[in-house]
């Protein structure tokens, strides 16, 4: 009689790699929610989209390597990849802004490089910045969340959002569309910080209209991962806590010339979608724990510098495309002591 | 309270240990047929000292120890040798190897033996070599011989026995800490006799509350201490109980006798106890019997050599329902084919799972660098990146990551969502460095043999020309002197001399040789400093491949290659030893010549040397000139002649000197 020959060990877990991808989307529901709420259902369309658009991409590449289609569609990566870079888009942004960057994400990111697993750079925020640079214009419309205040109109609801995103009702847009607080804050050069609060109704109580319950969102669905252990602290912590203090050296009280004090920038902009689903990309950042404490405090330093001297007002995807480079470096320098090395 | 420090990583499967822990340890009936594997433990196989056909009583040595790394085998009962041939034994590979079988006459019929009343009068020499004739070796899983662990010199701070039990499902050691207490807690004391620690610690996780009550109670007023840790895999890895109960770690490549560590399982320390005391060798352990594909869960106190097929039929194991037989646990259990194969000295457990316990393989998906695998990793490597550079085969970077460090505890392998089996790419990895290292260091000893040959060679054909050269310059001279009508004979025959001293003169030549050798033509050492040095590493290098094997196979492969390089290195250097001693002056050296003997001896003596014949040789020696004293001494008492006293004495002498060699023999490899 013969036993099955395998070797040790022979237990495992019941998690795999799907199901850790599906928490993460999971995650991603309540900053979802809080953009929609805020901003319409733009993100929404262009997260149906993105998904439709990776999948195919996905199935279509993988064909073309030669591997099991259905296999490694079920990993569910591809989903995640598209779902935070329609996240990352602006509501509003056109069809085909998305489908080149999904494409561009799927294909050139993710394949070219080895596919999953293999790519330096986080697909999606490489996608973004391509995006950013070929379309400006598109990439820096974002909605302003007016319909907070009195007497301004709901943002688009589903039919409304896919007629504008598919080019129906293309016109709409600028009349949704506002200077985001980050880029009010890079042209101010003359007013104190509480004046420019007063004087621009997309300030909130301490970051952007609406920005801050989306990041506040997207800090929940992050600490819900942190719980599951999908991934450990350090490098989010090590992201927030630098950029905070970054923040708080440049705050000066707020003068003309402040950067914004450090809970602006937290709930700002895409801070807590960076530090929980983008600096965390495990694929791209640095391996082990004090590695991935210096991946994170990197990018919080560039996300600020770039933020308060640089020429984009977001800095979230700059920031982290230079940390996927340096990880390698920093693995490098930050391999943990192995027992019974002194 | 003895404080504790935790490690880092670690996992929390399913214990599932509670199946095997409802019944008391059961014996089991007499099998049909005990095979009893010759290596059992960790070192030189045994040597068979029985024949086919022979009766062999209960606690009978069937087979010595064969060197200093081995340990003997006794018969677990009374019956007669049925075979000694190649049988499969327990081991990964599945491979077959020597085996000495017995059918037992199921008398149990016991040799003659009786333990020591009071060990505390005997010295370290004795009682090693008591528990070194009891067959005793690490029975949680390493089967190092335990009297060459114990034999350390250097000074203990902290004896730890290791009850910690860290892999799901295995019992045993719990149910023996339950059931014989005291029979450990004694053990511990003839340990701490034996290497006099500072302090003695026994180690168990805290799942194990029954035992720990029972343990403290036992080893109340002893003075030896039972510390308690949380329950983490694998905690009971050797270097990992080191770190939480001493905070130390052991140096890697180093042994835990260096920072002054020893650790012995609570088995191996029952079985001290039983064989000093008791005076029974090692002949039978506590084995789990569990997991879902056999009725009857529990620990059996079974026979070695017990074929495994015998217990599983008395746990009424369903074959159709077991989705694999692991002879271990889950975590670090090896996979067997068959059911023949037996218990030996180390198989703590045969778990039987059903296919919802354990299924079969899941296909890998590719590596998400998630770093799940660091998190778990108890010795902060970096699997992730390890199974990159292994994938590539890049062996310089496997190396910087300190692949040789992995305990191949399967932690990481454990949490991989991925299900990438990172275990078997490090031992893959492991095992292609080290034949690509042996593979090159045998290159290198073949190109040195050939240089050293090529040297020689030249150094012949240099001192053939030279001879050549004095020979035509002494002929030319003849020549001038017999054209030379005024020829002064004497003068023709000092130049004949002095010639002769230029070219022949061997002292000279032999000491000039010695100095070109020393002043780095060649290796400095003689050929037998070499092999004594060889020796002293090969010993070490065993020591340590035991020890890896010990504390969960860490690093083994390395030693092993390390083993057999040096093994290959010595061989070498032993099979080139006679023929440099016949190279060097001498074979250039008219034999003739006394004066030159003498030179050459004493070169000899100033080089070092030791005599050219091995200690084994002159161990082998020594017993025939003991055999032929013997029959003298026998022929002179049956003669009633009066040398019967001087031989007597003679042969006594020769005893002693005898043993002593054999000591220091034992010593020494
Ligand atoms: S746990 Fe598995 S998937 Fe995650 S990094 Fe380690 S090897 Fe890769
Ligand atoms: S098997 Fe090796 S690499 Fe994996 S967790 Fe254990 S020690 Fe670390």
């Amino acid at each position: 009689m013969a036993f099955l020959r395998v070797t040790s060990p022979h237990a495992h877990t019941v998690q795999d790699t799907a199901s850790v991808m599906r928490l993460v989307l999971y995650a991603t529901i309540p900053g979802i929610i809080a953009l929609t709420w805020f901003f319409g259902f733009g993100t929404l369309v262009n997260i149906v989209w993105a998904g439709f658009i990776a999948l195919v991409c996905e199935a279509a590449i993988l064909k073309l390597r030669g591997l099991p289609v259905g296999f490694y569609l079920k990993d569910y990566s591809a989903l995640v990849t598209a779902t935070l870079l329609a996240i990352a888009l602006p509501p509003y942004a056109p069809w085909w802004v998305v489908l080149v960057g999904v494409a561009f994400a799927i294909i050139i990111v993710k394949h070219l490089y080895g596919g999953m697993g293999h790519n330096p750079f986080n697909p999606a925020m490489a996608a973004y910045v391509v995006l950013l640079i070929s379309f400006p214009v598109q990439m820096t419309s974002w909605a302003a969340p007016l319909h907070t205040l009195v007497e301004h109109p709901l943002p688009p609801g589903p039919l409304e959002a896919i007629s504008i995103n598919f080019g129906l009702l293309r016109d709409g847009v600028d009349a949704i569309t506002m200077a985001t607080p980050l880029d009010i804050l890079k042209q101010n050069k003359s007013l104190m910080m509480e004046d420019l609060w007063l004087a621009n109704p997309q300030f909130g109580l301490v970051g952007g209209r609406g920005w801050e319950w989306a990041n506040l969102a997207f800090l929940a669905g992050g600490v819900f991962l942190l719980a599951r252990r999908v991934f450990t602290w350090h490098a989010p912590v090590a992201f927030l806590l630098t950029l905070a203090l970054m923040a708080g050296f440049g705050y000066d009280s707020g003068s003309s010339q402040s950067g914004g004090s450090p809970l602006f920038h937290l709930f700002t902009g895409a801070t807590m979608f960076g530090a929980f689903f983008i600096v965390t990309d495990p694929v791209t950042s640095a391996v082990s724990n004090r590695g991935r404490l210096v991946y994170g405090a990197m990018i919080g330093l560039l996300v600020y510098i770039i933020r308060a001297w640089g020429n984009y007002p977001d800095a979230v995807a700059f920031a982290v495309l230079l940390g996927n480079f340096a990880a390698p470096f920093i693995d490098y320098y930050t391999q943990p002591r192995t027992y019974g090395h002194g | 309270m003895h404080s504790v420090h935790s490690i880092p990583g670690g996992i929390h499967p399913p214990e599932n240990k509670t199946q095997s822990l409802g019944k008391a340890i059961a014996p089991l009936p007499l099998p049909a047929r005990l095979v009893l594997p010759m290596g059992q433990h960790i070192g030189a196989p045994a040597k068979p000292l029985v024949a086919v056909g022979d009766r062999v009583l209960k606690g009978q040595p069937i087979a010595d120890a064969a060197g200093f790394v081995s340990a003997p085998i006794h018969a677990p009962t009374s019956g007669t040798v049925t075979a000694i041939d190649d049988q499969p034994v327990p081991h990964p590979s599945g491979m077959k190897a020597r085996c000495i079988s017995i059918e037992p006459d199921g008398k149990e019929e016991w040799i003659v033996h009786q333990g020591v009343g009071d060990y505390t009068a005997l010295d370290k020499a004795e009682l090693l070599e008591l528990i070194r004739s009891a067959g005793i070796v690490g029975m949680g899983g390493a089967g190092f011989p335990s009297a060459v662990k114990l034999a350390t010199d250097k000074p203990i701070e902290s004896l730890i026995i290791n009850g910690t039990e860290c892999e799901p499902y295995i019992t045993a050691d719990d149910m023996l800490m339950r059931e014989r207490a005291a029979d450990i807690i004694a053990g511990a004391r003839i340990l701490g006799h034996l290497i006099k620690p500072g302090e003695t610690l026994i180690g168990i996780e805290d799942n194990k509350p029954e035992a720990i009550a029972i343990m403290r109670q036992a080893a109340e007023g002893s003075g030896i201490e039972i510390v308690t840790f949380p329950t983490k895999y694998p905690s009971g890895g050797e270097k990992q109980l080191i770190q939480i109960v001493t905070g130390k770690e052991v140096p890697s490549g180093g042994l835990p006798a260096d920072i002054g560590i020893v650790m012995q399982n609570v088995g191996t320390t029952a079985a001290i106890y039983r064989a000093v005391v008791h005076g029974e060798p090692l002949i039978s352990r506590i084995t789990t019997v569990t997991g879902d594909a056999v009725a009857v869960r529990g620990n059996f106190e079974v026979l070695l050599g017990t074929p495994i097929q015998h217990l599983l039929e008395h746990c009424e194991f369903d074959a159709g329902a077991a989705s694999r037989l692991i002879m271990g646990g889950p975590m670090m259990g090896f996979a067997l084919e068959n059911t023949g194969i037996p218990i030996v000295k180390t198989s703590n457990c045969i778990l039987a799972p059903s296919r919802q316990e354990l299924p079969g393989e899941v296909p890998a998906q590719a590596c998400i660098r998630c770093a799940m695998c660091a998190q778990a990793c108890p010795v902060s490597l970096l699997p992730q990146q390890l199974y990159w550079f292994a994938r590539g085969k890049e062996i310089e970077k496997l190396e910087a990551h300190q692949l040789f460090d992995c305990i191949e505890c399967g932690c990481c392998s454990y949490v991989c969502p991925s299900n990438i089996p990172l275990v078997q790419y490090y031992r893959a990895a492991k095992a292609n460095i080290n034949k690509h290292k042996q593979d090159n260091q045998r290159s290198e000893i073949a190109k040195a043999r050939f240089e050293a040959r090529q040297q020689r060679l030249d150094r012949e054909q240099a001192a053939k020309d030279a001879k050549r050269k004095a020979r035509a310059e002494k002929a030319k001279r003849a020549k001038a002197a017999g054209g030379d009508a005024k020829a002064d004979v004497v003068q023709a025959a000092i130049a004949r001399s002095a010639a002769k001293k230029a070219s022949q003169d061997p002292a000279q030549a032999a000491i000039e040789r010695a100095k070109s050798a020393r002043s780095g033509g060649q290796p400095a050492t003689t050929p037998e400093q070499k092999i004594a040095k060889l020796e002293q590493r090969l010993a070490t290098a065993i020591e340590k491949r035991e020890l890896a094997k010990g504390s969960g196979s860490d690093k083994l492969d390395a030693f092993e290659a390390s083993v057999t390089t040096l093994e290959a290195k010595l061989a070498t250097a032993r099979s080139e030893l006679p023929a440099q001693t016949v190279t060097t002056p001498k074979a250039k050296v008219p034999d003739s010549d006394p004066a030159q003997a003498a030179i050459e001896r004493a070169m000899a003596k100033r080089a070092g040397g030791a005599p050219s014949e091995s200690p084994e040789q002159k161990l082998a020696k020594m017993e025939k000139r003991l055999a032929t004293t013997r029959k003298k001494l026998a022929q002179a008492q049956a003669e009633g002649s009066e040398h019967v006293e001087i031989l007597q004495q003679s042969v006594q002498k020769m005893e002693q000197k005898l043993e002593q060699a054999q000591r220091q023999l034992a010593e020494n490899t």
